[in-house]
């Protein structure tokens, strides 16, 4: 690579840098300044965000429920878990451990891969039930159903003139008004659903709750197409990594990538409990 | 063989050169165990109904989880001074960004106010 401008016996140190801390200090100071603009990148939809849930909390705390916690749960333990193999590949890229990083970062991409995989399940989830970002919306029964929470935690929209009532009836009773027992039927033969029309929802809410699903889609979306990036960076580090290039003195391209692995994870950190953990 | 001995002496030292601090596996593995149990916190912590608390409690949970992955996963804790103001920085300016905007909101909340009415006057038209 840098071959023809190496100093010699440092294959990877670049001429313009008078030793390899000189590099590694400087390639520190760009990844953060880049990480710094990932933020900022991220804030317009975290604004967003806010703003509307600011104006329209009720749509918010509905259409959560259309969320599945338990995914993502799941999702957050395994981002979280190649936050730690990620670390820990950079630990063993500080010390010369060529077997323990290529087993890290293999463990991190295998993460970043069940993570999307785990997304893929409730994107077409989402799709299947037709709750689609922008005008495709158009949701159909049990969106918002008892399906992704397990009947115990039935859907129950409660206004605030309508709540005594909603707490009256029993969970599980609120949606089995006849009409999802047999959407849930047509499903299991393959037959399109009936449009999603629960009376206990005003209009005005469910005009508005596919605005709430294109600020979940674009905010879980950038966040998945950075997981897909930080895939495709870890695994060019690990054939590097089988390749041998990297030693106590020339890491800096794991510690970087790391740090970019992290700052996914913290959003993610932010994300699960904004959008999935609504009461 | 003398002279790389004495550069891993200066790191040894760490002087100048906090980037090269190497963390102590049980740091690691510890930082995910309180990482792992505050997400099991926070997602029992949602199943109870606090109320107007629901959202402070999962933020401050959140906050602790993010500040334990900048502070060691991210290295920020042993780091040079100038990448924690990095980063400390942008977090100000999204503040200040979201902020803005959520003045800004507030002046024309009139404005939607009188929308939704003519949404709900149609409505009740229809």
């Amino acid at each position: 690579m840098s071959d023809a401008h190496g100093h010699g016996d440092k294959p990877f140190l670049a001429h313009h840098f008078e030793d390899e801390d000189h590099q590694f200090d400087s390639g520190k100071l760009g990844i953060w300044a880049f990480l710094v603009t990932e933020i900022l990148f991220f804030s317009g939809l975290f604004c967003a965000y806010v703003i509307y849930r600011a104006m329209h909390p009720e749509v918010f705390t509905f259409a959560s429920n259309a969320l599945d916690t338990q995914m993502g749960a799941i999702n957050t333990g395994v981002l979280i878990f190649s936050s730690l193999t990620a670390a820990w590949a950079v630990r063993n890229a500080q010390l010369g451990q060529k077997t323990g990083l290529i087993v890290n970062l293999s463990i991190t991409i295998l993460c970043a891969f069940g993570f999307m995989g785990i997304k893929y399940l409730e994107y077409s989830h989402k799709f299947d039930k037709g709750l689609f970002p922008g005008d495709k919306y158009e949701a159909k029964e049990g969106a918002y159903g008892d399906e992704s929470k397990g009947n115990a935690n039935t859907v129950a929209f409660t206004s605030p003139d309508e709540e005594e009532s909603a707490e009256e009836a029993e969970p599980g009773v609120a949606f089995s008004n006849g009409d999802s027992a047999e959407a849930a039927l047509a499903e299991e033969d393959g037959e399109e659903l009936a449009p999603w029309n629960d009376p206990n929802v005003p209009e005005a809410t469910k005009r508005k709750l596919k605005i709430f699903f294109g600020i979940y889609f674009c905010m879980t979306g950038l966040h998945g197409i950075h997981v897909l990036i930080g895939i495709l960076v870890l695994g060019w580090l690990l054939t590097r990594a089988i390749r041998g290039h990297f030693t106590p003195t020339y890491y800096g391209p794991i510690d970087f990538a790391a740090l970019y692995w992290h700052l996914v994870d913290l959003i993610w950190i932010y994300l699960f409990p904004l959008l999935y953990l609504i009461n | 063989m003398t002279a790389a001995a004495s550069t891993e002496h200066d790191h040894a030292e760490g002087h100048d050169h906090g980037d090269h601090h190497v963390l102590p596996l049980w740091l690691l593995i510890g930082t995910w165990a309180a990482l792992m149990g505050l997400t099991i916190f926070t997602v029992t912590a949602s199943t109870f109904h606090l109320g107007a608390f629901d959202l402070p409690v999962a933020m401050a949970i959140a906050t602790i989880k993010a500040t334990l992955v900048m502070l060691i996963f991210m290295h920020l804790g042993f780091d040079k001074s100038f990448h924690s103001l990095l980063i400390y920085g942008s977090f100000l300016f999204v503040f200040l960004f979201i902020s803005f905007v959520w003045i800004d909101r507030g002046q024309y909340q009139v404005d939607i106010n009188e929308k939704e009415q003519q949404e709900i006057a149609i409505d009740l038209g229809q």
